[in-house]
C-alpha cells in the first residue's frame, strides 16, 4: 500500500511517497511522476522520508524516466530516503544515476542549481 | 527451524510475503540493511513467479520455505508448480542500456543474484523448487 501526496512549493513540484512501493503500487508512482511532468514543472523533488520500501518496479520507475528528463531539462531530486531504501538503490548502482541528497533544503538547493 | 507460508499469486499478496520473512528472521542476529536486502530478493522472486508463471492467477499457489541452517545461515525455498524460468540462464542486459531504452523492468533479477550467495533449481513431485542460500 502506498500514498502519494503532491503539493508545491516554490516552483518546484513535491511528490511525497508514504508507504511501501512493490510490483503491485509502482504504477501510482509512475502516474504521479507523469503528471508533475505533464504539468510542466522543472524542478520535482521526490521526498522519501515516509518510504518504506521499495522494489525493482519502483526502481524501474525512476530509472525510466532518466532519459525522458534530461531531454525535457527537467530535474528530478530524491531526498529523505532511509538507509534500508537507499541501499536498495546503491546495489545496482542506480543511486549514481539519479540525484539524491539527505533533506529537503539540499534537494531544493540542487534542483535551483541544476535549473538555471 | 523452518516457517512455511502459502501465497495466492496476486501481487496484492506481497506485502504478506514481506512480513512472513521478516517475523521468520527476527531474533536471528540480521541487521536491517541485510534483513532489507533478504526481503527484496525474495519479493523479486515472487513477484516474478507470480506475474510470468502464474499471470497473476489468485487460484494459483506458490509456497515459500525458511529454513535456518545455522548460525546467520538461511535457506530459502520458492515452490510453484507453473513453467520453470532459471534466472541463472538469463543473462541481465547493462544498466546503461536499459536507462537508454527506458526500460521499467530488468532490474529484480540483478538485484537477487546481487544479494543471495547461491541460486539453485530442483524439480521434486511435479514441483519446481527454487532454492536460495544466503550466510550474513
Amino acid at each position: 500500500m502506498v500514498h502519494i501526496k503532491r503539493l508545491q512549493e516554490e516552483g518546484a513540484d513535491i511528490i511525497a511517497i508514504i508507504g511501501e512501493i512493490d510490483a503491485s503500487s509502482s504504477i501510482e508512482l509512475d502516474l504521479a511522476i507523469a503528471k508533475s511532468v505533464g504539468d510542466g514543472y522543472r524542478k520535482i523533488l521526490v521526498d522519501c522520508s515516509g518510504l518504506e520500501y521499495i522494489s525493482s518496479a519502483g526502481l524501474g520507475v525512476f530509472m525510466s524516466y532518466i532519459e525522458e528528463l534530461k531531454d525535457k531539462k527537467v530535474f528530478l531530486v530524491l531526498f529523505g530516503l532511509k538507509e534500508r531504501v537507499l541501499n536498495t538503490f546503491s546495489i545496482l548502482g542506480l543511486a549514481d544515476l539519479l540525484n539524491i541528497r539527505e533533506t529537503k533544503s539540499e534537494a531544493k538547493k540542487l534542483a535551483d542549481e541544476l535549473s538555471v | 527451524m523452518s516457517y512455511q507460508y502459502n501465497i495466492g499469486c496476486s501481487l496484492n499478496n506481497l506485502k504478506g510475503v514481506r512480513e512472513f520473512i521478516r517475523n521468520s528472521l527476527k531474533g536471528q542476529g540480521v541487521s536491517d540493511l541485510e534483513m532489507g536486502a533478504i526481503v527484496l530478493a525474495l519479493d523479486e522472486m515472487c513477484s516474478n513467479l507470480m506475474i510470468h508463471a502464474h499471470h497473476c492467477n489468485p487460484d494459483h499457489q506458490i509456497s515459500m520455505n525458511i529454513h535456518i541452517a545455522g548460525h546467520h545461515q538461511f535457506v530459502f525455498e520458492i515452490i510453484d508448480d507453473g513453467s520453470m524460468f532459471d534466472i541463472n540462464q538469463y543473462k541481465e542486459q547493462e544498466l546503461d542500456s536499459l536507462v537508454h531504452e527506458k526500460r521499467k523492468g530488468g532490474l529484480g533479477i540483478r538485484l537477487v543474484k546481487s544479494i543471495m550467495d547461491k541460486v539453485e533449481y530442483l524439480r521434486e513431485d511435479g514441483k519446481n523448487i527454487c532454492r536460495l542460500t544466503k550466510t550474513v
